[in-house]
Formats: C-alpha cells, sequence, structure tokens
C-alpha cells in the first residue's frame, strides 16, 4: 500500500517528532484562535 | 530496536479532529445555526458566531466521551472499527481529557459571551448524549434512539435563546421536530446495520423487537412528524414558504417511510433500497426544513 512507509527509510523518532511537532502547531494555532475570539467578544460586548 | 520504536506514535491532530464526529457535527451546527437565524431579534456577529462554535465545540466533545465510553463496541462493529481508539492510533484517557476539555470550554465562553441560559441548555445536551444516552440508555434500552434523540434536538433551541435569551413555544417545537425525526432516522439506519449492533449487543429496536415492530415504529414516528412539522407554521411562528416547504418534504418522507414501513425484507440478499432511500432523505429533509425555516424569516 502507498501510503505505509518505507520500511527501508522509516525513522520512528523520526515519525514521533514530526506527529508532535504537528500537534504542537495545532495547539498554537487554536491558542491564538481563541485569544482573538477572547478580544472580539469583549469588544461585541462592550458595544451593547 | 530503539527506544522511540518501542513506543506507540501518539495520536495525530486529525485523530482528535476525527473524535468530534465532523459529519454529525455539521447537521448539529446546520440546526443551530437555522435556530439563530430564525429567532426574532438581532445578535452581534461575533457573539452569534460564538453561540455556534459553541454548540459545535460541544457536540464536538460529548462525541469524543461517546467514542471514549464505546470504544471496545466500537471495535466490534465494522462501520466504527477504524475510529482512532479501536483502531489503537490514540489512548483511551487522550478521548476522555480531550472531550471533558471541549465540553468545558464550550460551557464555559458561551456562558461569556451569550449568557447562563444558553450555557446552561449546552451543558444539559451535552451532559444528556455522554451520560443519559451513551452510559445509561443505549446498552439497556430498545428505546435508546426515541429518549436519546433528545440530545440531538437541542440545537435548534441554543442557537434560538442566544438570540432571545428566553424560551417560547417556538424553539420548543423545533426541539420536538428532531427529537420526532430521530427514530426513523436511526432506524433506517439500524434495518442495514443491524448486524453490526447484534454482535455487539447494542439493543436497538431491530435486534431487540424484530423488524416488523422497527418499520411499524418508523411508520408512527414519520405520521406524527407531519403535522408537527407544520406547527412552526400554525402557531404563526413561520410563513407560507415555510409552511408549504414542511408540507412537500414530510410528504414525501411519510411517504417513503409507508414504503418501509409496509413491507418486509425480501431474503437475506435484499438491497434494502427502500431503507437507504429513507435514511438519505431525512438527512437531505431536515437540512432543507430548516433551511425553508430561516428563508422564511429571512425573504418572506
Amino acid at each position: 500500500m502507498s501510503n505505509l512507509p518505507d520500511p527501508e527509510s522509516f525513522d520512528p523518532m523520526e515519525q514521533r517528532k514530526k506527529v508532535i511537532r504537528q500537534r504542537n502547531v495545532a495547539t498554537g494555532l487554536v491558542l491564538v484562535f481563541f485569544v482573538v475570539l477572547f478580544f472580539a467578544i469583549t469588544i461585541a460586548k462592550m458595544h451593547h | 530496536m530503539t527506544q522511540a520504536a518501542q513506543l506507540p506514535l501518539p495520536a495525530d491532530w486529525r485523530d482528535f479532529f476525527a473524535l468530534t464526529k465532523p459529519r454529525v457535527m455539521s447537521l448539529v451546527i446546520f440546526t443551530g445555526l437555522c435556530g439563530l437565524l430564525a429567532a426574532p431579534g438581532h445578535i452581534d456577529p461575533v457573539l452569534g458566531f460564538t453561540a455556534i462554535l459553541c454548540i459545535a465545540l460541544g457536540a464536538g466533545g460529548a462525541a469524543a466521551l461517546n467514542q471514549w465510553w464505546e470504544a471496545d463496541l466500537d471495535a466490534g462493529m465494522r462501520r466504527t472499527k477504524q475510529r482512532p481508539l479501536p483502531a489503537g492510533r490514540m489512548e483511551r484517557t487522550s478521548a476522555r481529557d480531550f472531550g471533558l476539555g471541549l465540553s468545558a470550554a464550550s460551557v464555559l465562553i458561551m456562558g461569556l459571551a451569550n449568557g447562563v441560559l444558553p450555557a446552561a441548555i449546552l451543558l444539559v445536551s451535552i451532559v444528556y448524549y455522554a451520560v443519559v444516552y451513551t452510559i445509561w440508555l443505549k446498552p439497556r434500552t430498545p428505546q435508546n434512539i426515541v429518549i436519546g434523540g433528545g440530545a440531538g434536538a437541542f440545537p435548534p433551541l441554543i442557537g434560538w435563546v442566544a438570540v432571545t435569551g428566553h424560551i417560547t413555544l417556538m424553539p420548543v417545537v423545533l426541539f420536538a421536530i428532531i427529537f420526532m425525526w430521530t427514530p426513523p432516522h436511526f432506524w433506517a439506519l439500524a434495518l442495514f446495520v443491524q448486524s453490526d449492533y447484534a454482535k455487539v449487543g447494542i439493543p436497538m429496536l431491530p435486534v431487540v423487537a424484530g423488524e416488523a415492530a422497527t418499520r411499524r415504529q418508523i411508520l408512527i414516528y414519520a405520521v406524527l412528524l407531519m403535522p408537527l412539522s407544520l406547527v412552526p407554521w400554525w402557531i404563526g411562528g413561520a410563513g407560507l414558504i415555510y409552511g408549504i416547504s414542511a408540507a412537500l418534504l414530510s410528504g414525501v418522507f411519510l411517504a417513503l417511510s409507508a414504503r418501509v414501513g409496509l413491507r418486509q425484507r425480501s431474503g437475506p440478499d435484499d438491497a434494502m433500497r427502500p431503507e437507504k432511500q429513507l435514511f438519505a432523505w431525512s438527512i437531505l429533509y431536515l437540512f432543507a426544513l430548516f433551511g425553508a425555516l430561516v428563508a422564511d424569516r429571512w425573504l418572506a
């Protein structure tokens, strides 16, 4: 199957680092989104 | 073998996303948005967006808790065995913590942005799905879908209350429509995947009471749904666009349900086309009915 890693070049440590890096990026983006959302909610509530 | 090779890979962010049942969530978001858009009054776009986001996060959190609890059952069913937990791509505690985190965040943010009442209803809907339905009813009674269907009926109510700040008859009717729609929708699915449910011992109606009783119940709920779907027009909560749409959509729903309700499986090789058609129409039905409600509010 094409989506399976090539056993010759598969490096578990590298794969692990990649997954953790992707999760960190996703978590960071979510946190930034919530900072912006809380700012926007505060502004919207101030106008009411 | 290195230490890293012995450790399981941590779950990918896509697995966490899959845990929220995105396809189910799309219907939840849509009905919540329709409740919000059909409600009389005005809501700040940011607060409206936050309300829908919280409904989505709450639904995602409840779905994650559902999969955390049912991981063993999911492993035994063809339809669900590729989910992150039964496939072994994620630890159970990660799913539980993710579900609890999403649920808590959704309620807190909704309380902050939209008020205590919509946040309280959101909390009730999460507890209803994750505890009342998943843990209590689903493994115990063939009526699990009937009562558990209430969990999916909350979004338009929450969307409506986020705008108005109080509960009136109209959002309760919207709740009742989804409540009444759920049994024929799920039982149509259960009829053609019933062998899977039987295998893991979930007492779905076709497994416990048999196909004939299930078909009869589908028809009964479809008959009840027909007048109920017209109530928003009847009580003046919606106009003619909605009234005509509801009559047509529910008419087709009833006709398809009658076809399912009045037939018998021809044999083990029966393709179950009427059941599959009813299931497909039931999804389209809900989108179209709530879309007509919004169109009626904004175009009429």
